[in-house]
């Protein structure tokens, strides 16, 4: 948490820019993006530049596959650059809730969604909608990670860049700073061409959230990003999350209950396909109101 | 079992059991022989097309076009160049027609069709189209392009033919293909906000293709051993031709005419033709292997 160690203001001399570069998308969005390097393609270019998170609003949110109803109902709300844990037991519906957020879960089969998913008061279920532009605004990192296995590193990178016609402005630089961003970067620099899935598995979830925060989402939906990577792995990408927030909103669903704790601003406890309850991450995890959720927690069941 | 050593009676119950040793042996046995049948004709195949044909190899062989000449002993009956080059013609277009739309086809269904009813429906027309006989697709050109627009053969007609024939293979086996493609790369492509047919475009083609090229040589390969969807539709010709609206010969049909000769040089010539074909298919089936090896997707 950067922005708790140094107080607001002082981010920019900040001497290691590496740490700093998180930081440095200040929240006060007309702040020109800073000198020190590692950020720069976010001055000359997308109209993201001022990288912001985005809130998101789940109203009565219901999800179905088939006749089957995986979510019944839920209203949340994720605060715009917190970080919002999702914790709950295997099938009580925490990833089919962060699917509907980008309109993934109508990519299955049988699958829809009722009720509203607001991002920063838009309805993104609503008519007239275009789906790519709002996975363009939510970015989404997966269980496994999955860089394009035809692509060398820097291609993936560059992949949402071009899969979304977005090419203008100095396409190598934003690869860079994806990369830099992503903490990747002094790992690969001097093996851009080499094939992305020739990286070590916590290497390739990183490649991964570099090329979703290639395309400045304002929003990162995170599906059980660590599971499939040991604790040095999953320690840099924990570092990472506590980064990024600087500038998007991340929702992050876990397994992994110290997980919550560690990253998370507030945790939400997913039972059944309903909420059962959120709340700062402390309270939810040393004085919950449910004891359903208390249970859940102390490792009773689940 | 006769001279227990220490301990052996605790062992003695993980032993395997004489009855069962001597199934086993006699099973291995029967498969191993299986096996063996198998190979036999292929290897005699193999022996004859190498004993009767290699003779018949020489450069005059692969350079001129059969002279027509089956009767006067001095006078040479030429090779069999027409052939090869009306077989790599009409196989090209052939492929150049059905590679493209079966790819299609087999995208349709699997990124688009699924498992709808009309999916289903095309997947077993497919299916049945498998299972036609070669002469059937050759019989179809010759009513429908030839009887039909009263005209004669040509060598693309007997490239449409073998599209026809080619067609259901490359649709099922770039089916199974794209069925390999994880939906996790999809999926993380549309997530960036890819439109979806750049999606299929830039990322599971890409990935299916070393697998796709395996499917379509192996279909050209089949294509390009079949006399009888040509027979009626390319026509037969001793000259070579590089105009597909000509009559066009090709390897199959000058094997068939060559070996009913009652002239021995002649059939010689169709051996020699017959081995040029295998190892022209050989060759193909290789580069489809060092493509497959290379495929990306396990």
């Amino acid at each position: 948490m950067t922005s708790a160690r140094v107080p607001e203001g002082t981010t920019e001399m900040e001497p290691q820019d590496r740490t700093g570069v998180g930081a440095e998308a200040s929240p006060g969005a007309a702040a020109p993006g800073g000198e020190t390097g590692p950020l720069a393609p976010s001055e000359n270019g997308s109209p993201h530049a001022a990288a912001h998170g985005l809130t998101v609003k789940l109203e009565g949110l219901r999800a179905f596959y088939g006749d089957a109803e995986q979510l019944r109902g839920i209203d949340l709300e994720f605060n715009a650059n917190e970080v919002t844990a999702i914790i709950g037991p295997s099938g009580c519906g925490k990833s089919t809730m962060i699917r509907c957020i980008n309109r993934m879960h109508e990519e299955i089969p049988g699958a829809r969604a009722e009720g509203r998913v607001l991002l920063q008061g838009a309805d993104v279920y609503g008519s007239g909608v275009d789906v790519v532009a709002v996975r363009r605004a939510i970015g989404m990192v997966f269980q496994k990670p999955n860089p394009f296995p035809t692509m060398s590193i820097y291609d993936n990178v560059a992949s949402g860049l071009r899969l979304t016609s977005r090419r203008r402005g100095d396409l190598r630089a934003k690869v860079e700073s994806a990369l830099r961003d992503a903490g990747l970067w002094e790992e690969v620099a001097d093996r851009l061409q080499e094939p992305g899935a020739g990286l070590s598995g916590g290497q390739q979830q990183r490649l991964c959230i570099a090329r979703s925060l290639a395309v400045d989402p304002e929003v990162i939906l995170m599906d059980e990003p660590c599971s499939a990577l040991d604790p040095i792995a999953t320690l840099k990408i924990e570092e990472l999350i506590e980064e990024l927030k600087e500038r998007v909103t991340i929702v992050i669903v876990t397994h992994n209950m110290q997980q919550a704790a560690r990253v998370a601003d507030r945790t939400a406890f997913m039972l059944d396909g309903a909420l059962v309850e959120v709340g700062a991450t402390h309270g939810i995890f040393t004085k919950p109101e449910d004891p359903r959720t208390e249970e859940y927690v102390t490792g009773k069941f689940g | 079992m006769s001279t227990p050593a220490p301990g052996a009676d605790r062992l003695a119950r993980f032993a395997v059991s004489p009855a069962r040793r001597r199934r086993d042996r006699i099973a291995r046995g029967a498969i191993l022989a299986a096996t063996l049948i198998a190979l036999v004709p292929l290897a005699l195949i193999v022996y004859y097309l190498l004993k009767n044909g290699l003779s018949s190899w020489s450069w005059d062989f692969f350079t001129t076009d059969p002279s027509g000449n089956t009767f006067f002993k001095n006078v040479s009956i030429g090779g069999i160049k027409s052939a090869i080059l009306g077989t790599l013609e009409i196989v090209a277009l052939a492929a150049a027609i059905s590679v493209p739309v079966g790819v299609g086809v087999a995208v349709w269904l699997v990124e688009f069709g699924k498992n709808s009813w009309f999916a289903n429906t095309v997947r077993f027309f497919v299916d049945v189209l498998t299972g036609v006989p070669s002469i059937v697709f050759g019989l179809f050109i010759y009513i429908v392009l030839i009887i039909g627009t009263g005209s004669t053969y040509a060598g693309y007609k007997g490239s449409l033919a073998l599209a026809l024939l080619m067609l259901p293979v490359v649709i099922r086996s770039a089916e199974v293909i794209l069925l390999l493609i994880p939906n996790a790369l999809r999926e993380s492509a549309l997530a960036l906000g890819a439109p979806r047919w750049k999606v299929i475009w830039r990322i599971v083609l890409p990935t299916a293709l070393p697998g796709m090229l395996t499917g379509v040589l192996l279909a050209v390969a089949r294509a390009a051993g079949e006399t009888a969807p040509l027979l009626f539709t390319a026509g037969e010709t001793l000259k070579t031709n590089t105009d597909l609206r000509q009559f066009t010969n090709a390897l199959p049909v000058q094997i068939y005419y060559d070996v009913t000769s009652p002239t021995t040089a002649v059939v010689d010539r169709a051996w020699g033709a017959a081995l040029t074909l295998v190892t022209m298919i050989l060759l193909l089936n290789v580069i489809a292997r060092v493509i497959s090896r290379r495929s990306r997707i396990a």
